[in-house]
């Protein structure tokens, strides 16, 4: 032990001597009245975000005297800054992160766990709403984290495309979805039925499991990856088939990474629906396509389910605030834990970014009583699943997302994707994630 | 007068002095190369006998040591993360070759091209040098735009303009992604062959060359019986870091493909990255950067001793 020590102490030695030792968190020069934040890149831009959050930020240093300075983290970086930040102790005092990384990152024990005592110091446990609290870390433990954003799957259709092809409703089942969108796609005029994210790791990790799960699947036995049953192998066939068999999403979707593609594509009328969470509304805002031009609705569920299904057609997505425990400041942390969580800043905040209140007390503003909102809050109460909150988590979502990705392409590129092909993928990510342990 | 008491020390210190400067000029340099390449190294080869996840990796000095378990995960032949390695390892071995057979080849045509003095060579040489003076990650985002399907620029030209086919190839999914891969990181590194050789070449002397002519030799016999052999010191050289960069390129598939680049384009460096921040196992990923470095280093001396033993026959 005394060796690792040693090495550990020449690294910090020599890294000091050299002047390359970062500047520690909080960053200032008075501890007590400055806080380094990480927000996530919520808006179109981080620019955007930046000018959203500011006028917040102003306002909590002329309330507390507290300085914060905010960067914004594109979501691709995010996890590497924070297992960095983790790794090193040199880290922001608060940071957003995905609410699904809650349990994964709560294993690492860089961040204050919101015991009761804790939480009573940002407002209580009865502040949030029960159903994004479930996503602030594993069962039986203290959360890691408490929710700021809340955020649901939908189905956004082009009221317009509909009208033209004289579609009365918007689909209700997976089959009528197919349908619609088989009747909607028209290559030769560069029109497709279904928008989706293909070589997004997140997106298709999150269809995998919404749709896993209606099959019946089971991601997790205790800690082992059952990530090659059969159910889930049905389940990727059904989202793989929307490009491979159906026809109905674009072949260059296999390639689209990033949320402003799929939406400028259905803002300009060459994608009908897309399957989004709620933030959409704030980029298709920015993007230039007013509210009154499309509807959304939960996405359609096979019907009847097969034996075993659970209805699950989002998982409880959203965003999450945690602290570091080495924070320089931590209680000035936990006053602008409470301050983004307050129902004042909760109406603010999730109004700009197109987010869902996990506070109760804000849905009373006009802003979030819309019917677009209220799809995506009746998703988040009623049909949606935290995501396992076990610290392999992270691995899941990047492992079948790649999975996914790799199939897709395939499709894509006019390969077959067959059950065996699915499988076969399914069960390498299953070993890595075993051999990840 | 002074006598030999009085300058005795004298010699001795300016000695002293004489002998330690270039150890003082030498040590930033020292110090530097300890921080930036030795000391990560050995931390790397120390992370790759722990058990290091998100449950240790807060306190990592201190994580469980399991000796060479993860060097033993790697080489178990059946096992999918040494399937995973071994593919990813023949993935790059062709890209490497491959890489740098392209930016060697283009490098010398155009620094031959180049190397008698006409009309507008400096604005040639200044442009052919653009790509490499480029900072890394502009230009190959740029060349990610290019690559898309339905939007980029290549699709417009080979589909649109030309007619070259009826249907959009993939560029950044699927197999054409190695591709792809290949002729970005040529894009890109050519210049850098080109620099080189066209500084070894300002070494040849011209009567050489107007020697070859008066006998009657051709541009080819030129190439091939003065440039090349004269420029052999160099191109050893040049050769070797040129494989070495594109054995070790990460920025280009990460840049290009995102964190899960194609199996098809999935060099070793993202590969390791892959194993270590994306399952998060860094002791494993520690691991296989070992291996690699063994394996680059093995490849650097057995080049080095052929190339110098031909040297020496010759």
């Amino acid at each position: 032990m005394r060796s690792r020590k040693g090495v550990a102490a020449l690294v910090a030695g020599l890294g000091l001597s050299l002047g390359l030792a970062g500047c520690g968190s909080g960053g200032g020069a008075d501890q007590t009245t400055t806080l380094t934040y990480w927000a996530s890149n919520q808006a179109a831009s981080q620019e955007q975000d930046k000018q959203i959050l500011q006028p917040e930020l102003d306002k909590f240093r002329q309330r507390t005297g507290i300085t914060v300075e905010v960067e914004v983290i594109p979501w691709s970086d995010l996890l590497n800054r924070i297992l960095a930040a983790t790794s090193s102790g040199e880290g922001p005092d608060v940071v957003n992160i995905g609410n699904t990384w809650s349990a994964s990152l709560q294993a690492t024990g860089a961040f204050t766990a919101f015991d009761d005592a804790t939480l009573a110091k940002v407002g209580g446990r009865d502040r949030f709403l029960a159903s994004s609290l479930a996503s602030t870390g594993a069962v039986g433990q203290p959360p890691a984290s408490v929710p700021v954003y809340g955020l649901s799957y939908g189905l956004f259709y082009n009221k317009k495309l509909f009208a033209e092809a004289g579609i009365t409703a918007p689909p209700s089942t997976w089959d009528e979805l197919v349908t619609v969108a088989t009747a909607l796609t028209k290559p030769d005029q560069q029109r497709w039925g279904l928008g989706i994210l293909g070589s997004s790791y997140t997106e298709n990790a999150h269809f995998a499991y919404l749709l896993g799960r209606q099959h019946g699947a089971e991601l997790f036995d205790g800690d082992t990856p059952r990530f090659d049953s059969p159910q889930m192998v049905a389940a990727v066939r059904q989202y793989v088939d929307l490009l491979a068999t159906h026809e109905v999403v674009n072949p260059s979707n296999a390639e689209y990474l990033n949320d402003v593609q799929i939406l400028s594509d259905f803002a300009a009328g060459k994608t009908a629906m897309v399957m989004i969470q709620n933030n959409a509304v704030a980029n298709l805002r920015t993007i230039g396509m007013p509210e009154a031009d499309y509807g959304v609705v939960p996405i359609p569920m096979t019907d009847p389910l097969p034996a075993g299904g659970k209805r699950v057609n989002s998982h409880v997505a959203g965003v999450n605030l945690g602290v570091f425990a080495n924070s320089d400041n931590p209680g000035g942390a936990m006053t602008f834990v409470e301050f983004l969580t307050s129902p004042e800043e909760q109406k603010i905040l999730n109004h700009a970014f197109g987010t869902l209140p996990v506070v109760p007390d804000a849905y009373t503003d006009p802003a979030f009583q819309t019917p677009t909102i209220e799809t995506f809050r009746s998703v988040l109460a009623d049909t949606a699943e935290p995501l396992p909150m076990i610290p392999q988590e992270a691995q899941f979502e990047t492992l079948i997302g790649a999975a996914l990705k790799d199939l897709l392409a395939r499709a894509a590129s006019g390969q077959p994707v067959d059950d065996a092909t699915i499988h076969d993928k399914l069960a390498t990510a299953n070993e890595q994630m075993k051999s990840a342990g | 007068m002074s006598t030999a008491a009085d300058v005795g020390p004298r010699p001795a210190r300016r000695r002293w002095s004489a002998r330690a400067l270039p150890y003082l000029i030498l040590a930033p340099a020292l110090v530097a190369e300890l921080a930036v390449h030795i000391v990560p190294m050995l931390v790397g080869v120390f992370m790759s006998t722990l058990r290091l996840n998100q449950f240790s990796i807060r306190d990592w000095v201190n994580a469980p040591f399991v000796g060479l378990d993860n060097y033993v995960s790697v080489a178990t032949l059946d096992s999918s993360v040494a399937a995973g390695l071994l593919r990813s390892f023949g993935v790059t071995v062709l890209f490497s070759v491959l890489a740098v057979l392209g930016e060697f080849l283009l490098g010398l045509a155009a620094a031959v091209a180049l190397h008698r003095p006409f009309r507008g060579r400096a604005v040639l040489r200044t442009l052919f040098l653009v790509p490499f003076a480029l900072p890394m990650f502009s230009s190959v985002i740029t060349w990610m735009f290019m690559l898309q399907r339905d939007t980029g620029l290549v699709n417009t030209v080979l589909v649109d303009w030309l007619g070259l086919t009826d249907e959009r190839p993939f560029w950044l999914v699927g197999q054409n992604s190695f591709v792809s891969l290949v002729v970005v990181a040529v894009w890109r590194t050519w210049p850098f062959a080109f620099l080189t050789i066209t500084a070894g070449l300002q070494s040849i002397p011209t009567e050489l060359y107007e020697a070859a002519n008066v006998d009657g030799a051709g541009p080819w016999r030129r190439l091939f019986s003065i440039t090349l052999p004269m420029l052999r010191p160099v191109n050893t050289v040049l050769l070797l870091v040129l494989f070495l960069w594109s054995f070790n390129d990460f920025n280009t598939p990460y840049l290009l493909f995102g964190q899960a680049a194609p199996a098809e384009a999935g060099l070793i460096s993202l590969h390791i990255y892959q194993s270590s921040f994306v399952t998060w196992n860094f002791g494993l990923g520690s691991a296989m950067s070992v291996l690699m470095l063994l394996f680059l280093l093995v490849v650097t001396v057995g080049y080095l001793a052929v190339v110098n033993r031909r040297r020496d026959n010759g």
